[in-house]
């Protein structure tokens, strides 16, 4: 009870650089793909697959390689954002393999090629772009510079699909571009530089944000003139929705921004103004887009919505799709039927981008479905510990406004395939069939690494402060 | 292949994927850094308990007073004291109306091991308002309010710190 008692001393502790921790964790997060690419094989073909010895190779290279840079350029990294990328990489190729094998899928087109070789290059592509940013960006302070360059890079990438020659309207969604033989997502990218200009901005702008505000109905309204910035997103949010039919990306960028916001100012009216905003918005644009419409009739009722929509409409296909999932996540049940023992490929299209995660439903169940959000909810959590311990307030920002973006992308796909909200074609991270989507979360993970490394790093002692001498003299 | 193979690796496959989880729950766990609290000040108990029983008894019923008091709590006030230098660094005294008194002396509140301070050398008290004043109670060495030695009871502002000897006191919120 006493005063005295209850004194503690507080110091700070010797960091290790856990790079161990980190090498371990990682040969472990190569070992599981690989036995779930026996398992498929086991359970496809009764043998053990014939590329397991190369394709556990080539992730354990990736993974090493990637290891060894970490450790080299970021020592004092946080230890499990690395090996969580790449259990969450190799068991999502392993996945698409899966549906490779598929021959439901197989015969559903004319000239089918596998996607998981692809998949693979994608994902090494992903892991050298992971690799160039750890060793360029020294200090993620630099990227400050470029605020307002990455505001005008960012509206550009998103308005990008609308330019005609080059977007591509794909099954109602314009969020593709196309060059040559590749078709590129730049929303993904965009996630990345549309958070490096909102912490720019909000880092000089939180103090006029929060503190210039009047109160009304226990709200802090902000004055009109700082308004200015969200309504321009909020704007570019509803464009996006209503010329490139895509909620997800729309929704993505405004629920970032809100977040970062509210993170910046600690004012809870913005989300309450982002939610109202963000309601308004989609009511307004869901009673005209029938894109919009067919995807929440889906949601609403995918049964009866199955039944009653003409045959053959884009609605129907909707429809089916969202039973297909639906009946997928059902006769999985609590342990799945295992890994290649299940149905999910007769969601037919898009099944292994947009419902893998029906896949990982369907074959590992509610306990392997748990495991996965469990895994990318690590990821998230290291990414806001990174930011709690990041010692500049741009590099907070950027990795809450990082760590913010993959978790509403979660939440997002996950919700839209689970029923919870209306469907948005939007890839889970890592897991999805998707070139720009691995690649781009690569480099996000790149960054909040480097965030990281520069967060525990062992500060410097501080300097001996001058007031220090003046009151220790003894006095005569 | 066997039913029983495929159920045994599906259910190793889930056992697997868990137990990397849980793993890496563990690293967060042993990964908790920032830093280290140790406990001081169980010695003192042990050798002194009587005296703090005293000192307990009679500070215990006006501190609930104040909480009670509603309304005395001014938004922004402080609610604790922070040794922010010095070889108590990290000490923390919470804030309940009690009068604070800084010395070498044994029944201080805060006890200064320090060779600079006197044996009582300063207090920290609230005034009527619930504003805390800090006193230099005719130390040698002088106490400081920022760079400025005190001469006559002050006002302490929020952050301000409080400079005797080598030990270096501020009011945190």
């Amino acid at each position: 009870m006493s005063v005295v008692t209850n004194t503690t001393t507080i110091g700070a502790i010797e960091l290790p650089s856990r790079r161990n921790t980190e090498l371990l964790l990682l040969g472990f997060a190569v070992v599981i793909p690989v036995f779930a690419y026996l398992n498929v094989g086991l359970a496809i073909d009764g043998k053990v697959p014939p590329g397991m010895l190369g394709y556990g190779l080539g992730l354990g290279l990736l993974a090493g390689v990637a290891h060894l840079v970490v450790r080299k350029f970021a020592k004092y990294a946080d230890p499990l954002l690395l090996p969580l990328a790449t259990l969450l990489n190799g068991l999502g190729l392993v996945l698409i393999w899966r549906l490779d094998q598929s021959p439901r899928i197989i015969a559903r087109y004319k000239t089918f090629s596998p996607d998981a070789p692809n998949q693979l290059m994608y994902s090494a592509i992903g892991v050298a772009l992971f690799l160039l940013v750890l060793m360029f960006l020294k200090d993620h302070r630099v990227l400050q510079r470029f605020t307002y360059i990455s505001m005008m890079v960012a509206i550009v990438l998103l308005l990008l699909p609308l330019v005609p020659g080059l977007g591509a309207d794909v099954f109602g969604a314009k969020i593709w571009i196309r060059i040559g033989p590749f078709s590129i997502q730049p929303g993904e990218f965009a996630k990345i530089v549309i958070a490096v200009f909102f912490s720019g901005y909000l880092m000089v702008k939180r103090d006029a944000l929060a503190l210039a505000s009047r109160r009304f109905l226990g709200l802090y309204l902000p004055r009109g003139r700082d308004l200015g910035p969200i309504l321009t997103i909020w704007a570019v949010s509803l464009l996006i929705l209503v010329f490139e039919n895509d909620l997800g990306t729309s929704l993505l960028f405004f629920g970032m921004f809100v977040i970062m916001l509210y993170v910046a100012t600690e004012r809870t009216s913005w989300i309450v103004m982002g939610l109202l905003m963000a309601v308004g918005g989609a009511v307004v644009v869901g009673s005209f887009a029938t894109h919009v419409q067919s995807r929440v009739a889906a949601w609403l009722d995918p049964f009866e919505c199955l039944k009653t929509a003409p045959e053959r409409s884009n609605m129907a296909a909707a429809c089916d799709q969202m039973t297909q999932v639906l009946m997928s996540f059902g006769s999985g049940g609590v342990l799945g039927t295992g890994l290649g023992q299940g149905n999910s490929d007769l969601i037919g299209f898009a099944a292994n981008s947009d419902f893998i995660f029906a896949t990982v439903g369907e074959e590992l169940g509610l306990t392997g479905v748990m495991a996965f959000l469990l895994m990318y909810g690590l990821i998230i959590e290291r990414g806001i510990r990174t930011s709690l311990a990041a010692r500049d307030p741009f590099g907070k920002l950027l990795a809450m406004g990082l760590s913010g973006a993959f978790a509403l992308q979660i939440f997002v796909v996950a919700g839209g395939v689970m029923g919870l909200i209306p469907l948005t074609g939007m890839t889970m991270p890592f897991l999805a069939y998707g070139g720009s989507s691995v690649i781009a979360n690569w480099a996000l993970i790149a960054i909040l690494i480097r965030i990281s490394d520069t967060a525990r790093r062992p500060a410097p002692a501080p300097a001996p402060s001058p007031d220090a001498e003046m009151t220790q003299v003894v006095r005569p | 292949m066997s039913e029983l193979t495929l159920t045994v690796m599906r259910l190793g496959f889930l056992a697997v994927l868990w137990l990397f989880v849980i793993v890496a729950v563990q690293v967060i766990r042993s990964d908790l850094f920032g830093t280290r609290v140790t406990q001081r000040g169980s010695r003192r108990q042990d050798t002194r308990p009587q005296q703090n029983a005293r000192q307990a008894a009679p500070a215990t019923p006006p501190q609930q007073r104040g909480q009670q008091g509603g309304g005395r709590q001014r938004r922004g006030a402080p609610t604790k004291l922070v040794v922010s230098e010095g070889t108590l660094t990290g000490t923390t005294v919470a804030l309940q109306g009690q009068t604070i008194t800084l010395g070498r002396a044994h029944d201080s509140t805060i006890v200064l091991d320090d060779d600079y301070a006197s044996s009582r050398h300063a207090r920290i008290y609230p005034d009527r308002d619930g504003q805390w004043i800090v006193e230099d109670l005719g130390s040698t060495n002088g106490t400081y309010l920022d760079r400025t030695r005190l001469t006559t009871p002050t006002p302490i502002p929020l952050g301000a710190p409080i400079r005797i000897g080598k030990t270096v006191i501020e009011l945190r919120k």
